[in-house]
């Protein structure tokens, strides 16, 4: 089984990144989606439900990701509901991501000063409105770069999918290992894969801080 | 549904879990001290003067923080054997917990050191102290107290990704769940208990150090 050229399994390796791409993105999208929406509940004036969006935050930051994966792939069908590894990573990884990103979001909508709300609610405007014109696009500035952040810590929990079998980057490396026997350069391409996906919205987070820290001055 | 739930089933292994939330906690343990011990000295050498030095941990610090930790496994694990290094899957599951620790307590470490005031470690110097004396009785305490916890956040997260070890047959709390849920096929219930065990691991362990830090940081806030 030596006929596997290192440029073969480079070319291999890289066939497989658009679905790690692709899977950190459905997650990204879809996380984004219902985490916007847990802010809006948790944000809101009834303390069951700010109680409630809390909970479900702290629960998904507690518990490893995978145990959430094996629940959704393993659990599920037991329970007469069938989930391929496509659909359970998708679903994991989105709801995972959700309640980061409403942790995050949160926090940013609580930094901004309580009199915004005051004064924006003086001006007669309802509760949606409120967040729509003054809150929240003074959230969405402090919020990009731990966002963009977030995403890098997404990309590497991809990763996990690969134990329930979705064939993305790591799961590929190591079919290839079983089909070549050589484990160190192809853990190694796969390492050096996604610090190229992952260094630079390193780096963005980063420089949006920056800018951020700068015109807050 | 005609699916029936039975936790009773999972009473009788209770020493397993046991043996597995061993396992975790002791990983977590050794990994923490080591990492935590090599992100002091990092962070040293990372707020030092020698260039090199410098870049050198700002790049093991970038290429930790931007892969996979299970990667970074596999790594130790499969790769490093056809160079010669040998690991049992404990020790590589420790060696790439603490390794990817050390990662992140640099960073987190480097910036407690930096928001010590500089006239501190002057003062300190001032007095006639060694520079080894100043950094460990004066800007170190400063600096863990500043960043505590962060630490604390970053011990709980090595934790819970510790689950991945399983995949390298360490026999931790994620593979006694895989081996159970082989036998008797309740995997709903076994991972369910299993992700709870987890949780109220994950709960007790930041409360204990949070009010063990308040105790060693007497006299600031939490």
């Amino acid at each position: 089984m030596n006929d596997f050229t290192n440029w073969d399994i480079l070319r291999n390796l890289l066939l497989a990144v658009p679905w790690t791409v692709l899977l950190s993105a459905i997650a990204f999208a879809g996380g984004g989606i219902v985490g916007l929406i847990l802010l809006v509940i948790g944000i809101g004036r009834r303390k069951w439900a700010r109680r409630a969006v809390d909970l479900y935050v702290e629960l998904f930051q507690s518990t490893p990701l995978l145990m959430q994966l094996f629940l959704v792939y393993f659990g599920l069908p037991m329970l007469g509901v069938d989930v391929s590894a496509w659909l359970a990573a998708s679903v994991c990884l989105t709801a995972y991501s959700s309640a980061f990103l409403t942790g995050i979001w949160r926090g940013c909508v609580d930094a901004v000063p309580k009199g915004q709300w005051d004064g924006s609610a003086s001006l007669g405007l309802s509760y949606l409105a409120q967040l729509r014109l003054v809150i929240l696009p003074q959230a969405a500035r402090m919020a990009i770069p731990p966002t963009v952040g977030f995403l890098v810590q997404l990309v590497k929990s991809t990763a996990l999918a690969s134990i329930v079998g979705y064939h993305e980057l790591t799961k590929t490396a190591q079919i290839l290992t079983n089909a070549t026997f050589q484990p160190f350069i192809i853990f190694g391409l796969v390492a050096l894969i996604y610090f190229v996906l992952c260094y630079p919205l390193t780096k963005l987070s980063r420089v949006l801080e920056v800018k951020l820290a700068r015109s807050d001055r | 549904m005609g699916y029936e739930f039975d936790f009773g089933a999972l009473a009788q292994y209770l020493g397993l879990f046991l043996e597995g939330a061993a396992v975790t906690l002791g990983l977590t343990v050794v990994s923490s001290f080591f990492g935590i011990g090599l992100g002091i000295w990092g962070a040293a050498v990372a707020c030092g003067k020698r260039d090199w030095a410098r870049k050198l941990i700002a790049a093991y610090v970038e290429l930790i923080r931007n892969t996979p930790f299970i990667v970074q496994m596999f790594f130790l694990f499969f790769a490093l054997p056809s160079l010669g290094y040998r690991f049992s899957a404990l020790q590589a599951a420790a060696l790439a917990m603490t390794l990817n620790l050390a990662a992140y307590a640099i960073e987190i470490l480097r910036a407690g050191m930096q928001a010590v005031p500089a006239g501190q470690s002057e003062a300190g110097r001032g007095m006639g102290m060694r520079p080894l004396l100043v950094f460990g009785l004066i800007v170190l305490p400063q600096a863990l107290a500043n960043v505590y916890p962060a630490l604390v956040g970053q011990i709980t997260i090595t934790m819970l990704e510790s689950a991945v070890v399983s995949q390298i047959a360490v026999v931790d709390l994620t593979h006694v769940a895989d081996f159970i849920q082989s036998r008797n096929f309740r995997s709903f219930e076994t991972y369910l208990v299993v992700t709870l065990i987890y949780l109220v691991l994950a709960v007790l362990m930041r409360r204990m150090l949070v009010l063990g830090g308040s105790k060693l940081f007497l006299g600031r806030d939490p």
